[in-house]
């Protein structure tokens, strides 16, 4: 029993050094030589000012940006502090009149139409960098009207940002919503 | 589209396991493998320090008092870590000690393999106590289930034995031959997709758009945490832990940047429980046996993953109501997206939500709560069969061959034949202990969902009202009573009832089965093998696959369907009547 025990204490001892300490420091220094950029967050710097991750969701306002995912993260929308979803059920009065609320904003001044999905419904990590191609398209009116440019520059803009399935396979073909706004902000 | 990634996921998990399931057997037979002369080292190094001889044997007893005594320590030491977390170094956000009852709960989790998180990680655990405490918590509580199954095995292939190996060699092989240079091979390649790792505080960004929050103040700024986020995520899948880095788990693009990453890591969910099954026929010298067992696992998750991405593919009728995108518009997703990120869709979606609770992984990359009512019944059900489709790494296998033992135990009673596996005689001790082990985990799941359903303390913590309320409990206890450890994230499960019943449940499913199994080895090694005869039955065949899975899919519905018919299938019928 005290051999166990004196055995248990050692081991645990061995492996926090092993696989705590070593381990993850192991990894980060490896990281830190390969991968910098990747390794510290993917960070955007323009003009040597920090603009965000572009793996971490913003949120944006207003009808001159393209907007992403409905926000989910409690009290400020796309808190990096508190990640998560709604995990409101489908059946549940709170999410319904949200997707209700949400589809009613993205039918001003536009009547017919499938919406996109995405765009009624917050992401997992409250932190989603993406839209789908046609969630970003279904906007492209909008921007170029608030920015007063022509559509087809704001279109191309869009095409070009479009990520396609990884190895054609795998996953879905999506927009980064701040390259997006970056690159509309570089036009001007 | 979708159907082709499931088939592309199956397709690439059944070589890779093959191959690494043949390689475990030469660790744990102890012979040479082709990265042997260094990690063979590593092994020697660690057991001289620890004073135990790589030839050791213990008796049953002794390998669970070794094991007891050592998970014991290890509990100890992630408690102590989270309680004094303020005094060590690494703790840029600057966190307090974390209460009593959640640090009682994180412990319980994460030395049973559960990964259970009652806490979000980065607003309450500093960088030391995820690498000292968590980190170390993923690799040795996998290893002991796979040293658990090891000395099963040992139990099938020996004749005439008292003992059934080393508790402390086999623990220091799993970690050290298979878990830490998997580890690191996939961390790297998480980082390389964009998965942090550093030990910086976290990035201020200067937001394009500043905005007024709801509470009225001018937001300009987010703060980004990171951290050494991808050495952990590495384990956490490799070692069915689950438990995330961040809060939001997988489904953070911190921590599952990709469609890439996002396949890997589902991949290295099952890679270890489905390799384990090629190892186990390797081991009992039959590997028709494990081919076998990896059928039956196979069976169950083809057509689960089939199932929810048919139900999420649906969407919801508040979804249609609202004239959302469905499939078939033209270049519309289309799909219950609410709580599933973008770049994994429905399909990768539906592909995790399935491995995550066949394997008692529990990480998830989308919101189970938010799954629609039968899209959620299957990870539920996934579970509450006791996680021995693929199951925890060990664990998972261990559970299967109990389940092996009482489906030719039936077949016996049906012939009048005394039952045999693998040439063992299954007596009335044999079946005693694969009572134990698989009523323990069913007891702490209903037996935990009625108590907190009965209480105030536990009805508060729910989130939705109606049948999915429910569901929201009964996901809680099928989730801890089977050590797997995702939840319906909308229980407010971080409080003293939730932390303590769901720690005792924890608890059960892990340490009850475990000593079952344990005296089940020690009972088989003794027995001498019985010649194959006409009556024997045989159980690498389509046959027994079935009646096996006929056993655990009867053992399963026979205990679970009054209640999932009070949530989830209630929970469907009034959604669609809405």
């Amino acid at each position: 029993m005290l051999k166990d025990l004196r055995i248990s204490i050692l081991a645990v001892a061995l492996f926090t050094l092993l696989t705590g300490l070593g381990y993850p420091l192991l990894v980060t220094g490896i990281a830190e030589l390969a991968f910098p950029r990747q390794a510290g967050g993917n960070l955007v710097v323009v003009d040597g000012r920090t603009r965000g991750s572009m793996l971490v969701g913003q949120s944006w306002s207003g009808d001159r940006w393209f907007h992403g995912r409905p926000p989910a993260t409690g009290k400020r929308p796309y808190d990096a502090r508190a990640s998560g979803g709604s995990n409101l059920g489908p059946a549940s009065p709170q999410l319904t009149a949200d997707i209700l609320e949400r589809a009613a904003a993205l039918r001003t001044g536009r009547i017919a139409g499938p919406l996109p999905v995405e765009l009624l419904t917050a992401s997992g990590s409250g932190l989603d960098p993406h839209v789908t191609p046609d969630g970003a398209r279904f906007q492209i009116e909008r921007v170029a009207r608030a920015r007063g440019l022509p559509r087809e520059r704001v279109a191309s803009l869009v095409e070009a940002q479009v990520e396609g399935r990884a190895l054609g396979l795998l996953g879905e073909p999506r927009v980064n919503v701040l390259a997006l706004n970056l690159a509309l902000e570089q036009l001007r | 589209m979708s159907t082709l990634q499931i088939a592309i996921y199956v397709i690439v998990l059944i070589p890779a396991a093959t191959c690494l399931g043949e390689h475990l057997a030469r660790v744990y037979a102890g012979e040479r493998t082709f990265l042997g002369p260094v990690l063979g080292c590593l092994e020697r190094g660690l057991l001289r320090i620890l004073g135990v001889p790589a030839s050791e044997e213990l008796t049953w007893k002794d390998y669970g008092r070794a094991l007891l005594l050592f998970n014991l320590v290890c509990f100890v030491v992630v408690y102590a870590l989270q309680r004094l977390q303020q005094l060590l170094p690494w703790n840029p956000l600057g966190f307090g000690p974390v209460a009593p009852d959640s640090a009682f709960n994180t412990a319980v989790s994460f030395a049973t393999n559960t990964n259970w998180q009652g806490y979000g990680g980065e607003s309450t655990l500093s960088y030391a106590t995820q690498m000292l405490a968590l980190t170390v918590q993923n690799f040795v509580s996998a290893a002991t289930g796979m040293a658990v199954l090891v000395a099963l095995t040992r139990g099938f292939a020996r004749r005439g034995a008292t003992t059934i190996g080393s508790f402390w060699v086999d623990l220091v092989r799993s970690v050290v031959h298979v878990l830490l240079p998997l580890s690191l091979v996939l961390a790297i390649a998480l980082v390389a997709r964009g998965v942090v790792q550093t030990l910086d505080g976290p990035a201020r960004v200067e937001l394009l758009d500043p905005q007024a929050g709801v509470d009225g103040v001018l937001i300009t700024e987010q703060t980004i945490p990171l951290g050494p986020a991808a050495s952990q995520v590495a384990i956490k899948q490799l070692g069915t832990n689950g438990g995330g880095f961040y809060a939001a788990n997988s489904a953070h693009p911190l921590e599952n940047p990709d469609p890439i990453s996002n396949f890997l890591q589902a991949l290295s969910i099952l890679w270890i429980p489905a390799a384990l099954c090629i190892t186990f026929g390797a081991l009992v010298r039959d590997r028709r046996q494990g081919y076998a067992l990896l059928a039956a696992m196979l069976a169950v998750l083809v057509p689960c993953m089939l199932l929810v991405e048919v139900f999420e593919s649906a969407g919801t009728p508040a979804l249609i109501a609202a004239g959302a995108g469905l499939e078939s518009d033209p270049g519309m997703t289309g799909g219950n997206l609410e709580g599933k990120e973008v770049r994994f869709g429905v399909a990768q979606s539906a592909i995790w939500v399935v491995a995550t609770t066949a394997a008692s992984n529990g990480s998830v990359n989308c919101m189970h709560d938010s799954l629609t009512p039968l899209g959620g019944l299957v990870p539920m059900v996934l579970m509450q069969i006791g996680e021995v489709i693929f199951g925890g790494v060990g664990s998972g296998l261990y559970g299967m061959l109990v389940f092996a033992i009482v489906t030719v135990f039936l077949c016996g009673l049906m012939v009048g034949r005394t039952p045999e596996y693998l040439g063992k005689k299954i007596g009335a001790f044999e079946m005693k202990m694969a009572s134990l082990a698989i009523l323990g985990p069913c007891l702490a799941t209903l037996g935990g969902a009625a108590f907190a359903s009965a209480l105030d303390a536990g009805r508060v913590g729910v989130q939705d009202p109606g049948a999915h309320g429910f569901s929201e409990i009964l996901y809680a206890f099928s989730s801890a009573g089977n050590n797997n450890g995702s939840a319906f994230g909308g229980l407010a499960a971080d409080t003293p009832f939730y932390n303590v019943t769901l720690g005792v449940a924890m608890l059960i499913a892990r340490y009850l089965p475990i000593v079952a199994v344990l005296a089940l080895a020690g009972s088989l090694a003794r027995k001498t093998a019985v010649p194959v005869g006409p009556g024997t039955l045989p159980t690498h065949t389509p046959l027994f696959v079935l009646l096996l899975l006929g056993t655990v899919l009867l053992v399963g519905a026979l205990t679970f369907v009054p209640a999932l018919a009070l949530g989830p299938i209630a929970d469907h019928l009034q959604t669609c009547s809405r």
